[in-house]
């Protein structure tokens, strides 16, 4: 499988790399592992003129815990993130979910963010945490924004022209707090047919103070089920509150039949994962 | 070693039964491996090839000249020059004809349409994706019943007296017994199900690699090829080119798995190109290539019933197949049997009569039921079997192993001749089975079962006990488009002792190069490493039908075995003269000839070698080689019992193996450790097929499998853990008592997982979910079995 032909520049500062995207208009694209961009163009189903390396760019390389967040700079790995101790809850729980150890280990947490694919998992993790994500642009600028805000649709980001993401930045709780990730797929390396994303945090009373759930691979975009979390919060769990917030998330979700299951079965399984995540996010909080 | 076996060589040797580590795998594991990719020629040009998107669509015209403009290509190929050489269409395995590049018709997605032949591949694939085709889409036909419907499109419309999209009919069995004893049944016990499409995805993609000499009219033609002898003659038939000047040149090949034993357009085109300029000309397979139009397996539609007797006897089998046989009919069959082995379909057991028919259908799909690691169609029959048989113990609420048991061939019966006119070699299935059984403790097995259900989780025990037909010849029946199925071997000696041996057969990775040479060893007592194996170049191997159907070791290892008796022969002389003493009176073991009763008069093998060049006795031939042409009075007729345990997820229908025990029979092992790792691979071909594996199409006749995010191969990771168990009953008629086994575990093994998923819901009353088993189907089934949680 052969792309068709590019020109490649690679970027030393974030400066640089704003600058090379802007001159190269609409067809510039930022490459970051590659992991889903070159396949795509391996396919002919993107054809960049030009690509902007980002990887040899030192700053954004950081994986670091400051000011209350967990901050996951744009050049670092997906198998970064899973060996690290730095993650928590969700994250920690999605990150050896994400692919295969290959692609793990070339693969960037901020490019499956920029690339909003609704079937890449990371996305899931941001919208139940409640991450924000950092944004660079071609004249210096650089400004934040809540990942709900960068999720437009299938593939599309709000970025602007010559605009890129420089890091995620994911707030960790001070109080208890647990949270789990729970995929179904069918092979190692398989995009997820469901995932649940599950993130919450209790209270001095053990009641829940912030709940997220979010899913993957059934909607057009990944789906915060903002029905289902605001049912929990001020709650004490329970398997009945659990319960219902499972079932409002399966209700929330749209998903399609396809050659991985029926649209029926996967709302189900919805129900079923969401279910499990908030049992498993809840005695996590517990023992934290 | 196996426990009945004994060993005839010490290590050193490394006869049969020793696990000899394999003599290629230095090589392909430090990358010192020759795959068709890594050969290049000098003035080498590329070749790409343009594919319909659509499934069925008349031809209006095709535009190249944008793919022509491009800047390095050197010429772009249409069906129309194709035509102009007589080569636009060309014969398949099966007697159909195949466009090698369409001219009036598409028929299904991804059929080749043009070719840019280029100075390399970036070009030649920039330039293929601007070939212009303008289609008037036809209404595709995608699946058989459609097919065979009123009012369904004409796909072969281009054929003669063709005025449906039946492809044959065929039969085997006895209609009147069968009938007979269907009608006195005490129970009748059916399946309708749907192996489906699958693709043998080999992991290394087809390729050639053609340098035809415009002066001499000598084609080298390197290529992916499982038959490369067979090869040579059809391109000889069809391009008519005078074949001492064919040599084909298979060199290692990274899996072939019966989708290297077509022959494919871009084969055609290739060589058709490097012909016409002069040049090499190279094409290399991209994986969507391969999956979408490359030979497939299996996708037959069966329906099969069991005529039961009160005290739960089989009195008769029924079975109809309406088989997907894609846009062009080439299944890679002996020209006899148009359901190739499926009429093996009476399995394991011992009743007198069935009666088995089969249609076949074109669709807009793919071209091949090539067999894919299984003995054409036996794959399909084993299943349908082992799937019914698990059926009719329910129906009479029996054990499914104890209602085996009961109706199994017994050992006494061997050599058994089954309903449908199969004369079974040898077997002792009752002990195979029990031993199987007693691996797992099937009997707690059960009982944790039912503890589980009480509590309300699933537990599924799964078996199959299968009977595979292997090794084909006999030539009398055998054939691939006419050629006749025998295997050969070629021994050289040299004066040193080391030998070389040269197959008709060709490893995909098979381990021919280590298998083979321990036969010889093993007849002549010369070491492993002192011999070579070349095997899939025409030029310097004698003919032979080629290495699929688990025939390599049946025919060619037969044919090996014969030729290493011959020079023992040969060789008793010489040590006789040697020795000066009478034939008869020596002794012959692991290499040395020693005179009875005075053993330390004695000279090796390789004392006889030297003397066969430099020290001949009068009247005698000198040198130390011969051939042999092996016809296998039958086939071989390996089996197996196979226990799976899975745990179902109630509120999911995720099923997870807990346990796998297979043990397979394949008479005497040659080498136990090559034989394991062939029985690994095939049980996680069974597991794939079972569990996530299939290609698929929409209402549109898009093909979906066409990469390997949505054609799944397991890995590792969810691969479950088998165990092995054996025993041995060698094959009466083959010179060592082996049977072939490359294959016995991807027939085995689909019925056994199954018939586990199944066996969890069969208190429910489920009896049935087609292959994949996917999580969803299982729910499905939960559901309205009325046992799903939640
Ligand atoms: C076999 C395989 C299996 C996979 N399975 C999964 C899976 O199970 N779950 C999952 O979530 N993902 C999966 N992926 C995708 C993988 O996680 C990718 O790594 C990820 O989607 C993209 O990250 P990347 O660094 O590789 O980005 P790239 O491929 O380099 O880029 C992806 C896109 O994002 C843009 N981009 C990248 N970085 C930035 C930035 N800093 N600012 C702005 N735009 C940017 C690029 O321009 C491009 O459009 C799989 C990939 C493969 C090949």
């Amino acid at each position: 499988m052969y792309p068709s032909s590019f020109d490649l520049t690679v970027a030393r500062s974030v400066a640089e790399a704003t600058a090379a995207l802007s001159e190269g208009g609409e067809d510039a694209r930022i490459l970051a592992g590659g992991q889903s961009l070159i396949p795509m163009m391996k396919l002919r189903f993107a054809f960049p003129s030009l690509l902007v390396d980002i990887n040899e760019i030192a700053e954004l390389a950081s994986l670091e815990r400051q000011n209350g967040e967990l901050r996951v700079g744009a050049t670092v790995r997906h198998a970064d993130v899973a060996a690290s101790d730095l993650a928590f809850g969700a994250v920690a729980a999605a990150a050896p979910w994400v692919a295969d150890p290959l692609v793990r280990n070339r693969g960037t947490l901020v490019g499956s963010v920029a690339h909003c694919d609704p079937e890449g998992d990371w996305n899931s993790v941001l919208l139940a945490t409640g991450a924000t994500v950092q944004i660079a642009g071609a004249d210096g600028s650089e400004r934040s924004i809540p990942i709900t805000e960068l999720i437009v649709g299938p593939f599309t980001n709000s970025l602007g022209e010559g605009e890129m993401l420089t890091a995620v930045h994911v707030p960790v709780p001070s109080g208890a707090s647990g949270g789990a990730y729970l995929k179904l797929e069918r092979k190692v390396g398989d995009y997820a047919t469901v995932g649940v994303a599950t993130h919450l945090e209790l209270d001095e009373d053990g009641r829940i103070s912030s709940a997220g759930i979010a899913l993957t691979s059934v909607a057009p975009s990944n789906l915060k089920a903002t029905e289902a979390e605001s049912v929990l919060i001020g709650e004490s769990p329970s398997g009945e509150l659990f319960a219902e917030a499972a079932s409002l998330t399966a209700d929330a979700a749209e998903p399609r039949s396809d050659i991985r299951g029926t649209a029926e079965w996967k709302r189900n399984v919805v129900r079923v994962y969401t279910r499990r995540g908030l049992e498993q996010a809840l005695s996590q909080a517990r023992s934290s | 070693m196996t426990a009945a076996q004994t060993l005839s060589t010490p290590p050193e040797i490394g006869g049969i039964g020793h696990s000899v580590p394999r003599q290629e795998d230095a090589r392909l594991i430090e990358g010192q491996g020759n795959f068709l990719d890594d050969i290049s020629l000098p003035g080498m040009l590329h070749m790409a090839i343009h594919r319909s998107p659509v499934a069925h669509a008349r031809i209006r015209g095709v535009n190249t000249e944008a793919a022509a403009a491009v800047p390095g290509v050197v010429a772009v190929v249409t069906g129309e020059l194709m035509a102009q050489h007589n080569l636009a269409w060309m014969p398949t395995l099966s007697g159909d004809t195949q466009a090698v590049l369409a001219t009036d018709k598409v028929r299904y997605q991804g059929q080749e349409v043009a070719c840019v032949i280029a100075s390399d591949p970036y070009t030649a694939a920039d330039a293929a994706a601007l070939v212009e085709v303008d289609y008037d889409v036809l209404d595709p036909v995608t699946s058989p019943q459609q097919s065979l419907a009123d009012g369904a499109p004409l796909i072969r419309d281009e054929k003669e007296g063709q005025t449906d999209n039946l492809v044959y009919t065929w039969e085997s069995g006895d209609s009147d017994a069968t009938d007979a004893a269907f009608d006195s049944a005490a129970r009748v016990v059916s399946l309708e199900t749907h192996y489906p499409r699958s693709h043998p995805a080999p992991l290394e993609t087809c390729g050639i690699v053609a340098d035809i000499n415009s002066v001499t009219g000598q084609a080298t033609l390197y290529m992916t090829s499982q038959a490369p002898h067979a090869h040579r003659t059809l391109f000889a038939l069809v391009a008519g080119l005078p074949e001492q000047n064919i040599r084909i040149i298979s060199p290692d090949i990274g899996g072939g798995f019966g989708n290297k034993v077509p022959i494919y357009p871009g084969y055609v085109v290739a060589t058709a190109a490097s012909l016409l300029l002069g040049t090499p000309v190279k094409w290399i397979e991209s994986r969507t290539d391969n999956l979408i139009s490359t030979g497939f397996g299996r996708d037959y539609h069966m329906r099969g019933e069991l005529a039961l007797s009160e005290d739960g006897r089989i009195l008769a089998l029924r079975a109809d197949v309406l088989s997907d046989q894609g846009a062009f009919y080439s299944d890679a069959q002996p020209s006899k049997l148009r359901a190739g082995l499926f009429h093996v379909v009476t399995g394991s057991y011992d009743f007198p009569s069935a009666h088995v028919t089969c249609r076949g259908a074109f669709t807009n799909k793919a071209p091949g039921g090539v067999a894919y690691r299984c003995s054409f169609r036996i794959t399909e029959a084993s299943y349908l079997i082992e799937r019914l048989v698990q059926n009719a113990a329910y129906e009479i609420g029996e054990d499914p192993a104890d209602f085996r048991l009961r109706n199994f061939i017994k050992p006494e019966q061997f050599p058994y001749t089954t309903p449908t006119g199969f004369v079974y070699d040898s077997g002792d299935y009752h002990t195979a089975m029990r031993k199987a059984m007693d691996e797992v403790d099937y009997t707690a097995l059960r009982a944790e079962q039912a503890e589980a259900r009480a509590e309300g989780r699933l537990i599924g025990i799964g078996v199959a006990h299968f009977t595979e037909a292997v090794g084909a010849g006999p030539s009398r029946t055998f054939d691939i488009a006419g050629l006749k199925m025998f295997d050969s071997a070629e021994l050289r000696v040299h004066p040193t002792g080391k030998a070389i041996l040269k197959l008709g057969v060709k490893t995909q990775g098979q381990g021919h190069e280590t298998t083979f040479a321990q036969i010889v060893a093993n007849e002549l007592g010369i070491p492993v490493t002192d011999i070579k194996v070349v095997h899939g170049d025409t030029d310097h191997t004698p003919y032979g039908l080629g290495t699929y159907g688990s025939r390599s070791t049946p025919t060619g290892g037969a044919a090996t075995a014969m030729v290493s008796r011959k020079l023992a022969d040969k060789s008793r002389k010489i040590a006789a003269h040697l020795l000066e003493a009478a034939e008869a009176d020596l002794d012959f073991s692991a290499g040395v000839f020693s005179v009875r009763g005075t053993p330390d008069r004695s000279v090796t093998i390789q004392d006889v070698a030297f003397a066969a060049y430099t020290n001949m006795p009068e009247g005698v031939e000198h040198g130390l080689e011969g051939s042999y042409y092996y016809d296998p009075p039958n086939l071989t007729f390996p089996y197996g019992s196979y226990i799976v345990v899975v745990e179902v997820d109630a509120e999911t229908g995720v099923w997870k193996v807990d346990r796998m025990v297979a043990l397979d029979d394949c008479g005497v092992r040659i080498n136990p450790m090559i034989v394991e790792g062939q029985i690994q691979g095939g049980l996680t071909e069974g597991f794939a097929k079972s569990s996530m594996q299939w290609i698929t199409f929409d209402e549109d006749g898009n093909c979906i499998g066409s990469n390997f995010m949505d054609y799944l191969v397991p890995t590792a990771w969810e691969t479950p853990r088998f165990e092995l168990l054996e025993t041995c009953v060698p094959s009466p008629h083959h010179p060592i008592g082996a049977k072939g086994v490359g294959e016995s575990a991807t027939v085995g093994s689909p019925a056994a997982f199954v018939n586990a998923v199944i066996d969890a819901l069969a208190h429910l009353g489920v009896r049935n979910i087609d292959m994949p088993v996917l999580p969803d189907r299982v729910w499905a089934a939960l559901q309205s079995a009325g046992g799903g949680v939640g």
